[in-house]
């Protein structure tokens, strides 16, 4: 039953769960209670404007990740609102030992991986996809950066160059990075999130962070000539 | 150390999870070594330039509208 005495909604395929949710463990060293847990119960006893703090809470965060996996601008608008609803939805299956901003974020990267089978005409979308790829385990482009690269930049030319780049890696490592380097999730969170096992997230975030290095390498290089402007082609 | 051995060990190194008699192996490894000295500082700069820059902003007013709808849909019990 939902918050609200309603039906749970939906058939199981329309919530496809990368790894049940009712499995995620405590994060070990977190037995305070988050503020967040207050939020929840309020919510489950009937006080929709607990809702309303948590949403403002983390609606940017949950938009930055759906652009990021759908890298669609409806797609990520879309998965905002889904995201939410589905959790308001199912929040009393929100156990208490987890933060619920990671459960949050886990119905948001399944919501995301829906849209994008859903504009792949039903192909299955899954975390795993491109991640055979050997680039960037081994640094090739040594050339280091000059001291504040970003001064060569307009902000507008930064934001481009730091979409493209990112946009250019593997999904499997994408995610990983986002949810780790960006968002802010340990690496045994993001590995709960993706239903991925920890050595798993650790070998991606490595690689991810590797690739991202040697691809703005070619914006940010120190060059000894004069300065470039604008974004590479 | 290697440079392999290094960069095996470079994730721990920038998110502080090494023993100090690794940290000290790969500060001797650094000393000698200009290029995984600039792997190490660019891949940090790499991690930090993500972390300060919001490539994909929610604008205010979308944000108004995402947020209605969802609290609407929420008010009548989705």
């Amino acid at each position: 039953m939902s918050p609200t005495g309603h039906a749970a909604p939906g058939p199981p395929d329309d919530f496809p769960q990368l790894t049940p949710m009712a499995t995620i463990q405590p994060i070990a060293g977190e037995n305070e209670q988050h503020p967040d847990v207050a939020l929840v119960e309020r919510v489950r006893g009937g006080d929709v404007s607990a809702y309303d703090t948590l949403v403002r809470k983390y609606d940017r965060q949950v938009f930055r990740i759906a652009q990021h996996i759908t890298q669609n601008r409806e797609d990520a608008e879309d998965v905002v609102q889904d995201a939410f609803l589905k959790a308001y939805e199912k929040l009393d299956q929100f156990q208490g030992n987890s933060k619920f901003y990671t459960w949050l974020v886990r119905i948001a990267v399944n919501e995301s991986l829906m849209r994008l089978r859903k504009r792949r005409t039903g192909r299955m979308v899954s975390i795993d996809e491109d991640v055979e790829t050997e680039e960037g385990s081994v640094p090739r482009d040594l050339a280091d950066w000059a001291p504040d690269p970003e001064q060569n930049y307009t902000q507008a030319e930064l934001a481009e160059i730091l979409r493209k780049t990112i946009q250019g890696l593997p999904q499997g490592f994408r995610v990983v990075f986002v949810l780790r380097d960006v968002e802010g999730l340990s690496t045994e969170e993001t590995a709960e999130t993706l239903g991925l096992s920890v050595p798993a997230v650790k070998s991606r975030l490595l690689r991810a962070r590797l690739q991202l290095r040697e691809r703005l390498t070619r914006y940010f290089r120190n060059k000894k000539g004069p300065k470039e402007t604008g974004v590479e082609k | 150390m290697t440079c392999t051995e290094f960069l095996a060990q470079l994730d721990d190194l920038i998110d502080d999870a090494v023993t100090s008699e690794m940290r000290a192996d790969l500060q001797e490894h650094l000393r000698g070594c200009e290029h995984c000295e600039v792997t190490l500082s660019t891949t940090r700069k790499t991690i930090e330039i993500y972390r300060s820059h919001e490539i994909y902003d929610l604008p205010s007013d979308l944000r108004e509208r995402l947020h209605a709808a969802i609290m609407a849909r929420c008010k009548k019990g989705c």
